[in-house]
């Protein structure tokens, strides 16, 4: 049975990979990053926003693309959940509805590699019906 | 919400969303006595009286974007209906005290599930909230603390991917060790 992982072997792997790659500067131009905020309260994570979350980090990886996907409250569209906020660099934030593994896979191939817009958009400029 | 990490992952939110310093998450196994009890405890900005008398109620939130609060009428729910028991505190400025409980043997009672994915988000939160989690088994016990993971890490993001998956599976495979029941 191999020895179970802790906090010496993180400090090795964390060598490791920082001998591999140039650390990025703290803070350093995050708006020339792709960013996605996935909506992380009750009523995503009742919906399933934590595997869409993981989705998109694994994927991304995988694909190595660069992004910082983060969590982020309720944005007010628990009906369409889960949501997630998708940031291009140098674009308006774009909301998405009803994101699931599927969806979360046609957003990475069609609008962060191709830069297309893919259905399912929530337009900012909703209200509901008591605003 | 059908797994007790999802629960977590909920009610921790809570914490960092009042601004807490640290969250103290302990997850206790006991099958002798029935009983499978996790508390949260964090030092945020906490709750007056009146908002927790009304913090199980599904449709008081102190939130703007919505006009419910589910997470801990969900909460209590859960644990009710499998013979346990829900127990909330709070003292304002000085922080939030839960302590829930569910029937160990219960059918009704949700699985824990991927507890490593709930910490691992809760870890690279936006306030810099620290987590401590703690997990005790019949077997043994398992203690997780985000500020000896940052003090190896030295600066580098726990988000990095290769990182993010050894803490998941370190996780993983400790909780193996102290062989907790699903």
């Amino acid at each position: 049975m191999s020895k179970v992982k802790s906090l010496a072997d993180l400090k090795k792997l964390k060598e490791e990979v920082q001998s591999k790659i140039k650390l990025r500067e703290k803070g350093d131009h995050p708006e020339n990053l792709i960013q996605i905020k996935v909506s992380m309260a009750t009523c995503g994570i009742a919906s399933g926003a934590k595997d869409t979350m993981n989705h998109f980090i694994e994927e991304l990886d995988h694909q190595g693309i660069d992004a910082l996907v983060t969590q982020t409250g309720c944005m007010g569209f628990c009906y369409a959940e889960p949501t997630i906020e998708l940031t291009m660099p140098g674009r308006e934030p774009v909301i998405y509805g009803y994101v699931d593994k599927e969806k979360a896979q046609e957003i990475i191939d069609k609008h962060i590699k191709r830069n297309e817009l893919v259905d399912g958009i929530i337009p900012v400029s909703y209200k509901t019906i008591d605003e | 919400m059908n797994q007790l990490a999802l629960h977590i992952l909920d009610i921790a939110q809570n914490s960092i969303r009042a601004n807490a310093s640290l969250i103290e998450i302990q997850v206790k196994e006991q099958p002798d006595k029935d009983q499978y009890s996790i508390t949260i405890n964090d030092d945020g900005h906490g709750m007056s009286p009146a908002q927790l008398e009304q913090a199980t109620n599904p449709f008081f939130t102190t939130q703007t974007t919505r006009k419910v609060g589910l997470g801990l009428p969900l909460l209590k729910h859960n644990a009710e209906q499998t013979g346990g028991h829900f127990q909330l505190r709070s003292d304002e400025n000085i922080g939030t005290q839960l302590k829930v409980s569910f029937g160990f043997k219960h059918i009704d009672r949700p699985i824990l599930g991927d507890i490593a994915g709930s910490l691992l988000i809760l870890l690279s939160n936006e306030n810099n909230t620290e987590i401590h989690y703690s997990h005790q088994t019949p077997k043994g016990q398992f203690e997780f603390d985000s500020r000896e993971i940052k003090k190896e890490l030295d600066g580098m993001p726990i988000s990095t991917p290769s990182i993010r998956k050894f803490l998941l599976e370190m996780i993983r495979e400790n909780l193996e060790q102290i062989q907790i029941s699903e």
